[in-house]
């Protein structure tokens, strides 16, 4: 965990200057940072009300994905709407059900959008603010909302509310606003299982944010992007909320980035269509196995792990399997940053793109030396090939959108 | 007798065109299969997976305990295996340079440019009047598929807790549900899942198998890992019991439809139906625990299996949300009520179809492929708005009948007899055309 927290601490100031944390602090509303380049999506940032909504302490929140906050109530469709936005790379608006660390649940309404690098177009960060709802019953005609704006599951129509809706809403309205009322004050409810206590309860109804409620959504994702933005300005490193210009040239998206940063083991992805097969992702464990920063990886040619006694026939053999667009596995001696030695099996194969094109080639990565295999583990052979299998589909998957950014 | 002709897809190596097969078989047959000839001192990986007993939905909070999540075992075997397989040059073509791309449009619907797929190849004639049909020794089934195929063997575990043997002898005795390449891929790890093996059971879903499947979509805990399902009828092209699983990392547009909740079960699951897709469907969620989706949709199955009704089912979202679809395409294209224009384009709506991924064999069609085009041909795999109601009506008496979802009450025997009866009468008034036995009829492609 200690190099996670280090990775969070780069991660936020490497693109905002040292006082952002202070600006960030001082806005009263829930709201929730992301690193999508990070290994499993973390939050890197939870604000006070954010925390104090959801009953968890900083320490319990930071380094965790935000499905953390999600339970059987919730919609999966919605899940999968907010899962599809991060893919995309756009801001969404939605309503979710989630759970504080004592099990209750909670409406809220989600608002979250990417953070743009000006320079590259790349997204450096998710923002997500969680509005409470204060619930009360949907009008009829109130459903569909805007671009975006989740249709709370059950479809536009608001026949619904009639048909299936009103008779139990009749019943229970009352004790259920009660409830939200207790919730809203943030009072823990005696519950001790999520699921259990409200399972058959209408608290997984639907439910409608004001648009008073959806205004104060929208101001506070601007209130942070601001925040942000001037922070980045003192670094140089800009940021903004809309995407400025091209993705970053050979640089995987974000969404390809999330998707990569799932697979644990040592790789690289290389571009065989830039000057010198410049290294353009770098997983976390390949920078734990060799000792390098991120960025003194990326845009560099893979030799920079060669040093005085790697053998230049091995060297030759990489290449040519890269010509003859091959998988090949070669066992190769490189060097750390520290310049230490190991024995490298290493891995390489062609990886295509939705249009069945090669788009770059991954190299996995395997200290000889950690070889032993457990008697129930996966072969070192086969957990490379399983890394190579995930490269595939999600290099695969995330050019097949039509809004893409890297096609 | 009502049937179809269509060019059978070769999910295996050692599917030989049905005539051919059969004819040609010694004993000690040398080629490394599955049968007795060749399974003494065959050796598999053995996967064995934890049962839960909770709902899939809280195994998330699992996190807490551990912050590290564990690593997806089944997910990276089953790639890592496939993979293997890959390099090994065991499939009729490389599906990752097969052309796909998301059609523009409010639910994205997928197509893939596939020319190799069906080549070389002849028609066969599939019955498609029956749903249920004795499994038959003599056609392809999977006991004939080498070894090299099959990936590795998938299990609930013991004693509860996860297990793996990379190298597992295999028990014939012991019936093992198998996990085989499909070599005829249609997207990245595309696999089939055989339940019991050895048993050589009919294209028919069981409580059992159907948990087995189920289990395989919470294990690999990937949401573009999905497992379906055709029944015979509903272009199931092998009548020996298998689902089948792919990874692609887009969302499906079925799982895109909104849904309008219609009944919530004992169990704890939710079934809703689907509004605004162009095929009427079911979706199963939720439940106290994995059993309980399993037994409900499981119910709903055997329902539809004993009424003589072809179906496609979807696991989806790590086997949180089951998507059940009751079609009728195979019979309208037997009885000739297909229009040419989409009988050319030779696509099968089975399972994958009908969620959205569209496999196009001739190029003009993927460059023309459109939302309304998709949506035009699956509105014709769509029971009527009626017969569908109608459907629904013997689904939900089968569901709420029985004690759904108490865990083991079912068994894996014969849980049929019970809704059959009851149900046949109201059958018979409502769809003669199902009944219709001396019917003959051909459509050639
Ligand atoms: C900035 C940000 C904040 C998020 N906050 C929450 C949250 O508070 N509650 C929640 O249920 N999901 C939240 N999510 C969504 C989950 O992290 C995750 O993206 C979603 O469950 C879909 O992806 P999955 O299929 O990987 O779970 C947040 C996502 C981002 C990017």
């Amino acid at each position: 965990m200690e190099s996670q927290v280090g990775l969070i601490e780069q991660s936020f100031h490497s693109s905002y200057s040292f006082c952002v944390r202070e600006a960030l602090v001082e806005l009263p509303d829930n709201f929730t940072i992301t690193d999508p380049c990070m290994s499993g999506h973390p939050i890197v940032f939870a604000s006070h009300g954010f925390l104090k909504m959801t009953g968890y302490t900083e320490t319990e929140v930071i380094g965790q994905n935000g499905r953390i906050f999600q339970g059987p109530g919730t919609s999966r469709r919605s899940v999968m709407e907010i899962r599809e936005a991060i893919r995309e790379e756009r801001a969404i608006q939605i309503h979710l059900l989630n759970y504080r660390k004592d099990g209750t649940p909670f409406w809220m309404l989600f608002h979250m959008c990417p953070v743009f690098n000006k320079e590259d177009g790349r997204v450096i960060h998710f923002v997500g603010v969680q509005v409470p709802i204060l619930r009360k019953p949907r009008r009829l005609g109130s459903g569909s909302g805007r671009n975006g704006v989740d249709l709370c599951e059950e479809g536009s129509t608001g026949m619904h509310d009639v048909v299936y809706g009103s008779c139990r809403r009749e019943v229970c309205s009352d004790s259920l606003l009660e409830l939200d009322h207790v919730l809203a004050r943030e009072s823990p409810v005696d519950t001790t299982n999520r699921g259990c206590a409200y399972a058959g309860f209408e608290i997984e109804e639907p439910c409608e944010a004001s648009d008073m409620e959806k205004r104060r959504a929208v101001t506070a994702i601007n209130n942070i992007l601001s925040v942000l933005t001037h922070y980045s300005e003192l670094t140089g490193k800009l940021v903004c909320g809309k995407r400025c210009s091209l993705s970053g040239v050979g640089l995987p998206s974000s969404s390809l980035n999330i998707s990569l940063g799932r697979i644990k083991q040592s790789f690289v992805l290389i571009d065989p269509y830039l000057p010198d097969m410049p290294v353009v992702y770098a997983s976390d464990a390949f920078l734990k196995l060799t000792g390098y920063a991120r960025h003194e990886v990326l845009g560099h040619n893979y030799r920079f792990l060669s040093g005085l006694d790697t053998d230049s026939l091995t060297l030759c053999q990489i290449k040519e399997s890269i010509k003859m667009e091959r998988a090949c596995t070669v066992r190769i001696l490189n060097y750390r940053k520290d310049r230490s030695s190991f024995w490298n099996i290493l891995h390489m194969s062609p990886v295509r793109n939705a249009s069945g094109k090669i788009a770059y080639f991954v190299g996995v990565q395997t200290e000889e030396a950690c070889k032993k295999q457990e008697e129930h583990e996966m072969s070192p052979e086969m957990r490379q090939l399983s890394a190579v299998g995930a490269v595939k589909v999600a290099v695969r998957s995330s050019s097949m959108a039509a809004g893409s950014s890297r096609s | 007798m009502l049937s179809i002709r269509r060019v059978p897809t070769v999910v295996s190596n050692y599917q030989k065109d049905e005539g051919e097969e059969g004819a040609r078989r010694a004993g000690g047959c040398g080629r490394n299969c599955l049968n007795n000839c060749c399974l003494p001192g065959a050796k598999l990986p053995l996967y064995a997976f934890k049962k839960l007993n909770k709902a899939v939905s809280d195994v998330n909070l699992d996190v807490h305990e551990n912050r590290e999540p564990p690593v997806a075992f089944l997910d990276s075997l089953l790639l890592g295996e496939w993979e293997d397989r890959m390099q090994r040059g065991l499939f009729r073509y490389d599906v990752t340079a097969c052309e796909t791309k998301v059609i523009p449009g409010e639910y994205g619907f997928i197509a893939q440019l596939n020319e190799g797929r069906h080549l070389k190849k002849r028609p066969t004639e599939f019955r498609v009047d029956k749903v249920l049909q004795p499994f038959d020794g003599n056609k392809f089934n999977f006991t004939k598929v080498g070894q090299e195929e099959v990936l590795f063997q998938f299990e609930a575990s013991e004693d509860g807790e996860v297990q793996f043997f990379p190298n597992a002898p295999i028990d014939a005795e012991h019936s093992p549900s198998v996990v085989a390449i499909n070599v005829s891929p249609i997207e990245y790890g595309h696999v089939l899942l055989i339940p019991r093996l050895f048993e050589r059971l009919p294209q028919r879903i069981d409580h059992e198998s159907f948990l087995l499947a189920l289990n395989m979509a919470v294990e690999a805990g990937n949401p573009y890992f999905r497992l379906g399902y055709n029944s015979l009828g509903a272009f199931a092209t092998i009548n020996h019991l298998h689902f089948q699983a792919y990874y692609l990392a887009v969302p499906f547009p079925i799982e895109k439809a909104p849904t309008k909740k219609i009944i919530k079960l004992d169990g704890g699951v939710k079934v809703s139906e689907l509004l605004n897709y162009p095929v009427r469907g079911l979706v199963f969620e939720g439940g106290n625990t994995v059993d309980h989706l399993s037994n409900a949709v499981s119910d709903a199955c055997i329902c539809l299996q004993s009424n003589n009704i072809p179906y496609n089912v979807l696991i989806s979202d790590c086997g949180r949300r089951v998507f059940l679809l009751p079609q009728c395409y195979a019979e309208k294209q037997a009885l000739g009520e297909v229009s040419a224009e989409l009988l050319d384009t030779q696509v099968n709506p089975a399972v994958w179809e009908i969620s959205g991924h569209m496999v196009l064999k001739r190029r003009k069609d993927y460059e023309e492929a459109s939302e309304g085009n998709a949506w035009r041909l699956l509105a014709e795999v769509s029971l009527s708005k009626e017969r569908f109601q109608e459907v629904n009506a013997l689904i939900f008496e089968a569901i709420t009948s029985g004690d759904n979802g108490s865990g083991n009450a079912h068994g894996g025997q014969d849980p049929e007899s019970h809704t059959h009866e009851k149900v046949d009468a109201i059958k018979k008034s409502s769809h003669p055309t199902m009944v219709a036995g001396t019917q003959e009829c051909l459509v050639l492609q």
